[in-house]
């Protein structure tokens, strides 16, 4: 099985070929790529001061977002959504935040492990209702954000906690050079331990597949059912990850749910993932939140009122992806 | 002897298929059971509590929920979904409190309905003419209004707001005490929407664009036109919701009917509209709405702190949930 992947990646032919192909697979990501630049040198010239801290900030400001983004993306892109992660986080938060008061850093480490553990079995739940109960994954996944947030109140009833010194300094400040904030390293190191070796797997590749075309997956010798508790296990997985950098930054562990689940939405449709399922990959998404934030951060700037800001980030939304729907309109008539 | 041991079997698949299709065709039945029960075990739980006034409190409250959860069964039966009712009833309720000491409220409801309404034709536009994801469409329409909403309160700080007398005696009246004035509006919404659904060819396009949107084009139905007028017609029900909301709580605020998007899914989804398109109603939408608000009722009746009370009410509706797809799938 391995190998037959394997020959279908080395049969694209030559060097200049696969670069575009390679353009062409991910024109999308570009474009958001290009257009982040855009809004970097523009957020520049509106604010001749925007540097370093402005950076940091970004950086940390967008880490439990794009975590969350990432966790959504996992599983829409298999084919489901999941309108629990925002409970996911909350609930993963305040365990987080409530083991580690008045602990040792080194026991924080094994409350991270814990936590990261907890993600994974919330997932697995989360899939294995779906799959078990067939209902569709939207009721499910809405349903269980109700179950979630419970359990967070039942955690803490008000913001609390602490989080390990160790963990705070992780998402804080920049390494070795001040031009890299630590949050963005450990967001790439995130990603690059867990999902690029994933999408590379067999596992990946069935995710791709139930996400596309259950039927020919299942037809072709996909588990639709373990693949599916898979991906929702890492959903759960990010989700806990977004929980612990959110106590991370602020400090505490809130038990009530932010915006996150639907904003990840937003952004992982953003970045090019189809909600039909089996089309995208992270890093589009991640882009995309970047963007939003940065788009936030320059009507601060404009002096545009916030709430402007909001109705812009929804106009952002509807736009780009009536732009998407068109183009793959015309795409398919010519 | 085979015959002797078959026909036992023969006999009771034959009344489990029967129950499975009574309960396929007629689904209000399984649902209005579960909901007596509810109501049998409020009885049990708190002797005393059920009486005529318990109910008008409980009808008081599922109107706004119903009406909200109508907007959601119209938009699933053609597979869509419409997550921008909480902005858009929030928003009609705010701007109706912001209108009344100035414009006075009929001008105000007019304002409301006419903001509403072009929400509602944006949304529709995006999701019939653009094809976008009505997931998509309906969440970036409710940031839309919810950030203008924001602003008006900042234009509109120095008047006040005040909830309309109007909107309190419909939202939160009753007649005797014990019959919402709120039946006012809902008993010919629902009935113009049962009525539409089951005798109209409006209400037959919804079922069929859902059911199978190719077949439905080929057989020469505009689905572009019916998703515009069904978007339209679903943000002008969660403008009146909002009216009644405003009402029943006496709070005029941009947020107000937030909480209640999530529950209005699941009132739909209890009701046995399916959330792919194509099969449910609203009659099972309403016994929905009240299952739920009567769930709330008792939970809070049992005295669980809040937490207790959120963890059961998702696992409800997963249960519930997961009922209805066991019986009403074929095989």
């Amino acid at each position: 099985m391995t190998a037959t992947i394997g020959t279908v990646d080395r049969s694209r032919g030559r060097p200049a070929e696969m670069v575009m192909t390679w353009a062409l697979r991910n024109s999308w990501t570009i474009g958001l790529l290009g257009f982040l630049v855009v809004l970097l040198a523009f957020t520049k010239i509106i604010q001749p001061s925007y540097g370093l801290p402005g950076i940091q900030g970004l950086a940390s400001a967008v880490l439990p977002l794009a975590l969350a983004t990432v966790a959504q993306a996992i599983v829409v892109i298999s084919g489901g959504i999941d309108l629990s992660i925002g409970s996911m986080m909350a609930l993963t938060s305040v365990v987080a935040a409530s083991q580690m008061e008045g602990q040792s850093g080194g026991f924080g480490i094994a409350v991270v492990v814990g936590v990261l553990v907890l993600g994974l079995v919330l997932g697995a739940v989360n899939g294995g209702l779906v799959v078990v109960t067939r209902v569709p994954d939207i009721v499910v996944t809405l349903a269980m954000s109700f179950v979630w947030a419970g359990c967070a109140l039942l955690v803490l009833k008000t913001p609390g906690g602490d989080s390990a010194d160790w963990l705070r300094q992780l998402v804080l400040g920049s390494l070795l050079v001040p031009w890299i904030p630590k949050a963005a390293v450990i967001l790439v190191v995130i990603v690059a331990v867990i999902w690029i070796p994933l999408r590379r797997s067999r596992l990946g590749l069935s995710m791709y597949a139930i996400g596309s075309n259950q039927l020919a997956a299942f037809r072709s010798g996909v588990s639709v059912g373990r693949t599916k508790i898979l991906a929702y296990m890492f959903t759960g997985l990010f989700a806990a990850l977004a929980g612990l950098s959110l106590s991370a930054s602020t400090g505490v562990g809130t038990p009530v749910p932010g915006p996150y689940t639907l904003q990840s939405v937003a952004a992982v449709v953003l970045g090019g993932v189809s909600l039909a399922g089996g089309r995208g990959g992270v890093f589009g998404p991640i882009v995309a939140v970047v963007i939003l934030r940065l788009v936030r951060t320059d009507m601060t700037f404009l002096n545009v009122d916030t709430n402007l800001a909001t109705v812009a980030e929804g106009f952002i939304l509807i736009g780009v992806v009536m732009a998407g729907s068109l183009i793959e309109m015309r795409r398919r008539r010519a | 002897m085979s015959g002797t041991t078959a026909a036992p079997a023969a006999d009771s698949w034959r009344t489990a298929a029967a129950w499975r299709g009574l309960f396929r065709d007629r689904p209000l039945i399984p649902l209005l059971a579960l909901l007596a029960v509810l109501v049998v075990v409020i009885a049990l739980v708190r002797p005393g509590m059920v009486g005529p006034e318990w109910a008008g409190v409980i009808l008081r409250t599922a109107v706004p929920l119903a009406i909200l959860a109508g907007c959601q069964t119209l938009t699933m039966l053609t597979g869509g979904i419409d997550l921008s009712v909480g902005a858009v009833a929030s928003m009609s309720g705010f701007v109706v409190a912001t209108l009344v000491s100035g414009p006075g409220t009929p001008a105000g409801i007019v304002v409301a309905l006419v903001a509403a309404a072009l929400a509602g034709l944006v949304t529709g536009i995006g999701v019939g003419v653009f094809r976008v994801h009505p997931l998509i469409m309906t969440l970036g329409m409710s940031l839309v209004v919810l950030g203008l909403a924001n602003v008006w309160q900042l234009q509109m700080v120095q008047t006040g707001t005040g909830v309309p007398d109007e909107f309190r005696w419909l939202g939160s009246g009753t007649f005797l005490g014990i019959i919402p004035h709120s039946l006012l509006v809902f008993v010919p919404t629902a009935t113009v929407i049962l009525l539409a659904l089951r005798r109209t060819g409006y209400g037959r396009l919804l079922y069929a664009i859902g059911d199978n949107p190719i077949a439905a084009r080929l057989s020469g139905a505009r689905a572009w036109q019916v998703l515009v007028v069904l978007y339209v017609i679903s943000a002008l029900m969660a403008a009146v919701a909002g009216f009644l909301l405003a009402g029943l709580t006496n709070i005029a605020a941009v947020t107000l009917a937030d909480s209640f998007v999530l529950p209005s899914v699941a009132a739909a989804v209890i009701g046995g509209t399916s959330i792919m398109g194509g099969r449910g109603g609203y009659g099972g939408t309403i016994v929905g709405a009240l299952i739920l608000t009567v769930l709330t009722s008792l939970l809070s009746a049992l005295g669980y702190p809040e937490a207790v009370r959120q963890i059961l009410f998702g696992s409800i509706i997963v249960a519930v949930a997961a009922a209805y797809t066991r019986i009403t799938s074929e095989s």
